[in-house]
């Protein structure tokens, strides 16, 4: 009996193992509060640009797609927890996050912008944020980029959970400016109602030199665990697929008018 | 695998976090007794007009969840456009309500004055009717018995509910880092996002805890030695018995 049992379970172990590995099915995740990226819509489901282009892989590799949401501070966390296969939210390739994950090729680019009410004499130089609250979401290549060049150097960065937050507080006037991934400012806040009365402060910034360029990172990509190889070939077969094939463009279209792939 | 590299780069971040933390929970519960001890005299009174309005500000803070009355003061007095016309025009009092700090401690201080209030209101109750009766055959004024005689047993006969409130408060404070404080959990979350190790991250914030916890026992310990000695167990008399 008991060696029954033992044996059925083995099976089922290996028949799982063996279902996982052909990628029929692949669990996406994204934190559904970055909008035009990603946000949640009244129903409870997720959409956005990420699960957009997401969802046109899975179609491209004939793959069915669920989604899941999760916080953004514990995505990578979650990720190496086998919670899910893939993090479509928006996500930088950068050196720290490659220590623990893999990289799909980027899908989109974006710079970093300083959002500050409107005529502020504010820009991204340490000189002129000294003193000042910066607010930036916890966990983003914004805040390594504020810790790493500006917190120690006597600006107050301030760090949030979600980037909405973030808003809420520039709004209520908590904060000074907000450091933040310009097109998600562009489409999350500077476009809307609430944004009304805030612009960019100074030019947006991909690196201005080479240890800046290291920590805002080479683009955005989706990310899997290290050992999933053969899931990160399949996606940046697709990707490549859906740049060629004009889908790439057609959902970017819904978003953006510029290009946003970068160069 | 422990990657003990998340812990000691992070040191700093935690034990200003552990000052964080202890500062507010001192200060809310110090705070919060100030206050409940009139608040729970006036529970009790029979007159409807005194004891309504202690009673649904009880019922309010007891009734929901600490983190929402925290959202509600940090972002939702915020979204006023009256109170950001006070925060530009620097006023004062309205300033605390700008700051974190000042949002998560008068949170604090109000949500452990209600308990602290129903804790004592019931322990003001149960006063010995002969204590009362001994205190008006002397003569005492309302306010006199008030003062020597009720409130002092009060403060006793609650220490012990009291110290389990002080320990769900100092547990309480937690949710301080959904306001961007930086307290114990703020500090364990950003090593976490930057390190990407829960576990490390978050087991030293819970050993901290612990310590925490354990010294607010301790503290409550020696109190109740003091305080309730005469509700001890009696020693056994040592010597030789016959």
């Amino acid at each position: 009996m008991i060696r029954r049992i033992c044996l059925m379970a083995a099976l089922a172990f290996l028949s799982h193992n063996a279902l996982a590995k052909d990628w029929t099915k692949i669990r996406f995740a994204t934190e559904g509060a970055y909008p035009p990226f990603n946000m949640t819509a009244p129903d409870g489901t997720v959409q956005g640009f990420d699960v957009d282009v997401a969802n046109a892989l899975c179609k491209q590799m004939q793959a069915e797609c669920s989604w899941v949401k999760q916080e953004w501070d514990g995505m990578i966390p979650a990720l190496m927890g086998r919670k899910f296969d893939a993090i479509a939210a928006s996500m930088s390739i950068t050196e720290d996050r490659k220590k623990k994950v893999d990289f799909s090729d980027k899908y989109y680019a974006t710079p970093l912008g300083l959002v500050a009410a409107k005529g502020s004499a504010l820009r991204p130089d340490l000189a002129l944020l000294k003193g000042k609250r910066i607010g930036v979401q916890r966990g983003t290549v914004a805040d390594n980029f504020a810790t790493r060049f500006w917190a120690s150097e006597g600006v107050e960065v301030i760090r949030y959970g979600k980037q909405e937050e973030v808003y809420l507080d520039l709004a209520a006037g908590r904060l000074d400016a907000t450091w933040v991934d310009a097109l998600e400012a562009e489409g999350g806040f500077l476009t809307k109602p609430t944004g009304e009365g805030y612009a960019f402060a100074g030019p947006t910034i991909f690196g201005r030199n080479a240890d800046e360029k290291a920590v805002i990172g080479e683009g955005v990509g989706v990310a899997v665990r290290k050992k999933d190889t053969e899931l990160k070939g399949k996606l940046n077969k697709a990707l490549a697929e859906i740049r060629a094939n004009g889908t790439y463009d057609a959902i970017r279209k819904k978003y953006f008018s510029q290009d946003i792939y970068g160069e | 695998m422990i990657e003990w590299s998340v812990i000691t780069d992070s040191l700093p971040q935690y034990a200003s976090g552990l000052w964080l933390t202890a500062q507010l929970t001192v200060l809310s519960l110090a705070a919060g007794l100030m206050m409940a001890i009139p608040l729970s005299v006036m529970r009790i009174s029979r007159k409807r007009l005194v004891a309504g309005p202690v009673w649904a500000f009880t019922y309010f803070f007891r009734g929901t969840p600490m983190l929402v009355q925290l959202l509600l003061i940090y972002y939702g007095l915020g979204q006023f456009e009256w109170i950001q016309g006070q925060w530009q025009a620097d006023n004062t009092f309205w300033l605390i309500f700008r700051e974190p700090y000042g949002c998560a401690l008068v949170t604090f201080t109000l949500n452990t004055c209600a308990y602290t209030t129903e804790i004592l209101a019931g322990a003001l109750r149960t006063t010995p009717h002969g204590e009362i009766e001994a205190a008006q055959a002397c003569g005492m004024s309302r306010v006199t018995m008030l003062r020597r005689i009720l409130i002092p047993g009060a403060l006793r006969r609650a220490l012990p509910a009291y110290s389990n409130e002080a320990i769900f408060m100092l547990h309480g404070t937690a949710i301080a880092s959904t306001v961007t404080l930086m307290d114990l959990t703020g500090a364990a979350r950003n090593a976490y996002s930057q390190h990407f190790a829960p576990f490390e991250a978050f087991i030293f914030a819970g050993l901290l805890y612990l310590t925490l916890t354990f010294a607010l026992v301790g503290l409550f310990r020696l109190a109740e030695r003091r305080y309730l000695a005469h509700l001890q167990p009696r020693k056994a008399i040592k010597g030789p018995t016959t």
